[in-house]
């Protein structure tokens, strides 16, 4: 069997809070192939970001982070040492993040921002050419004018052009793995299905592997190849994507699709689940969503359902996926 | 930038004229014949009846309010304060000679004060709750709160009395007034004054820092592969400025104030000395030209934080 891409196993992820011990991310195991599109979906706070985070060590110094393994290309990214995970971060694995208001920093001309992501992996550091270059990715990513633009602050960027410029920065260094954590969820509709389709181009000029995070199971149909679903810190079920909006088979995959806007369904008639995501300093026992499933029964509330193998490259984890079928 | 810069000035110029009112009325409810102050003391001994009532007129002295403290604004801004009560000299004179030496011990001072605080400040933010951090309250709760007077004291028994390796008194020897020796001079207040300061800023060093270190940038500064001293200093620390600039702005009068201290224990002939012994000997004159002339050094001062906001965060350029 050929090494992945991407492989995360056994991610367990703590945090030690006022309120007690938060287990953001739990026995979270997922694996990118090269050049395949991963898209991540769960609900706020079921651990996307932490997991997204975890892999190139980004998370704060408070997080408790667990694994059997974290492997990239076959390295474990967990024992390397700084100087060689700084390599990784912004060479092979770029990455976007939801934000591009707060994820830019404002006293630092964008062009210095591009340019310093390029700058930081030349072998032999080259400011000018470095800048050159800046201004060729911001022209690649669609930002006008880039010559000028170069110059500018993030405060005279509009939202849109923010993101165009983070992308810019995740893909200087040709990567072959893009984490995008929310791209698009702080920016206008409009300005959305821009954003979208540049990292669609993007990704298909690069070749780059991509793990994208969302809430949105539009994006998710026309962008990714595999799904991967979590709840409550732990991955509930993945497949294929075309399977998994076909024969969903957790229920809480189930919910997430019913709550999708169709287009032969009246928008008022939407069926979104019914209660909150969980507390992760004190969750349900048993499944973690018997709580809001429709199908919960007196076993769930006690039992947690195992991640199972439910087919060719699909997993689920409730006690009745046979009956679900 | 430039309609960000009129409009600080503008503000700072309406406070300054706000300020003059509150002096000139000090001056009005002074004890004693206000032209006093305002003609040199041997003119108004010698001077006859009419020469004081033609003086007067001259000064305004009869009108209203207002022609008073027109006349006295108009003369202060030429440059004319008016003459010492106690030695006749013009006040701008007096006060001309202390205010080199005072700027100097408030500059060396800020310098050691800001070398103090900002590597400390740094070093605790990125160590938070380490040893280090600890010390580092510590000293800076230390330099706060053991009075200026108690440090300079015991500091003057250590390296003057009992090494002798720096002198305590004066700006420079009278025989040897050479730039060396006055720097020689200024070792120790300078260290005591910078030290004193240091503790707030420490802390606002250490706190802004600590915000900027949890920003979602620095965040994207280490996904690039920054290196950890790269992120501090090239992006968390230029940020952390912003805030940091002003308090150490509107600290200028604590430092002045510790300066005033400072001035007295190791016999420096500044402005400080200067307020302390026309206050005692009761130079109203004197204390008048003082209080206008701080009151100019702060609005410069935040006059200049102005413009160093604007070199520091690009967004204010714009505003
Ligand atoms: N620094 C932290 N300290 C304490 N708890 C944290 C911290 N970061 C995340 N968590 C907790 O970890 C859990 C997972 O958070 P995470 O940010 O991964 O969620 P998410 O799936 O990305 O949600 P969203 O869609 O809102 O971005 C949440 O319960 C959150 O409260
Ligand atoms: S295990 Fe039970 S509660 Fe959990 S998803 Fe399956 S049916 Fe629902
Ligand atoms: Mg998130």
């Amino acid at each position: 069997m050929t090494e992945s891409l991407l492989r995360i196993d056994g991610l367990g992820v703590d945090f030690h809070t006022d309120d007690g011990v938060v287990h953001a991310v739990t026995d979270v195991s997922l694996a990118v192939e090269a050049g395949e599109i991963v898209a991540i979906v769960g609900e706020s706070g079921s651990g996307k970001t932490v997991t997204a985070m975890s892999v190139l060590r980004l998370l704060p110094k408070a997080a408790e982070v667990s694994a059997d393994a974290i492997a990239f290309r076959g390295t474990d990214l967990r024992t390397l040492s700084g100087a060689e995970l700084r390599k990784i971060r912004g060479g092979p694995v770029g990455m976007i993040f939801q934000d591009p208001m707060t994820a830019l920093n404002p006293v630092m001309t964008i062009g210095a921002q591009v340019a310093e992501a390029v700058v930081l992996h030349q072998v032999r550091p080259d400011k000018k050419a470095a800048w050159q270059r800046a201004i060729e990715l911001l022209r690649l990513v669609g930002v006008p004018d880039p010559g000028e633009r170069v110059k500018q602050y993030p405060h005279e960027f509009s939202g849109g052009m923010r993101q165009r410029a983070m992308i810019a920065m995740a893909i200087a260094n040709d990567p072959d793995l893009i984490i995008a954590d929310e791209p698009t969820t702080a920016l206008d509709v409009t300005i959305q299905a821009q954003v979208l389709a540049l990292l669609k181009k993007a990704q298909a000029e690069t070749g780059a592997a991509t793990i994208l995070i969302t809430h949105d199971l539009g994006i998710v149909a026309e962008l990714a190849d595999r799904v991967v679903v979590m709840y409550a810190g732990r991955v509930v079920e993945s497949a294929g994507v075309t399977e998994l909006f076909a024969t969903p088979r957790h229920p809480y995959t189930k919910g997430l699709l019913a709550s999708l806007p169709r287009m032969d369904v009246d928008v008022d008639q939407l069926d979104p689940i019914p209660g909150n995501p969980p507390n992760m300093a004190d969750p349900p026992a048993g499944c973690a969503f018997h709580p809001r499933c429709p199908l919960a029964r007196d076993r769930c509330r006690t039992d947690r359902p195992p991640l199972l193998a439910i087919g060719a490259g699909r997993t689920s984890a409730c006690h009745f996926n046979e009956e679900l079928a | 930038m430039g309609a960000f810069l009129v409009r600080r000035l503008s503000i700072n110029v309406l406070v300054f004229f706000l300020i003059t009112i509150a002096i000139f009325a000090l001056v009005h409810k002074t004890p004693g014949d206000p032209i006093a102050m305002q003609i040199p003391a041997d003119q108004l001994n010698s001077g006859s009846a009419e020469f004081i009532a033609q003086k007067r007129a001259e000064l305004g002295l009869d009108g209203s309010l207002v022609t008073q403290y027109w006349h006295w604004l108009t003369n202060a801004l030429h440059g004319d304060l008016g003459y010492s009560l106690l030695n006749g000299r013009p006040v701008t004179e007096v006060l001309g000679e202390r205010v080199g030496p005072t700027v100097e011990l408030m500059g060396v001072g800020l310098l050691v004060s800001l070398l103090i605080a900002f590597p400390l400040g740094i070093l605790a933010a990125r160590r938070r709750n380490s040893w280090l951090d600890y010390g580092a309250t510590v000293v800076s709760l230390g330099s706060v709160s053991v009075p200026v007077f108690f440090v300079a004291l015991i500091v003057i028994y250590v390296f003057t009395l009992k090494f002798q390796w720096f002198p305590s008194s004066g700006i420079s020897d009278p025989t040897n007034p050479s730039l060396l020796n006055t720097l020689h001079h200024l070792v120790l207040p300078a260290l005591i004054l910078g030290f004193g300061n240091s503790g707030p800023f420490m802390r606002y060093v250490r706190s802004s820092m600590i915000t900027e270190l949890g920003a979602d940038y620095v965040r994207t500064a280490n996904a690039k592969g920054a290196p950890p001293r790269r992120v501090v200093l090239r992006h968390a620390f230029r940020n952390s400025l912003i805030p940091v600039l002003t308090v150490i702005a509107s600290n200028l009068p604590q430092l002045l104030a510790g300066a005033v201290v400072i001035e007295q224990v190791f016999a420096w002939p500044g402005m400080g000395q200067l307020a302390v012994s026309s206050v005692n000997q009761h130079d109203y004159s004197v204390i008048v030209g003082f209080a206008l002339l701080i009151a100019i050094l702060v609005l410069l001062s935040n006059l200049l934080a102005d413009v160093l906001y604007t070199v520091v965060d690009p967004r204010v350029r714009l505003r």
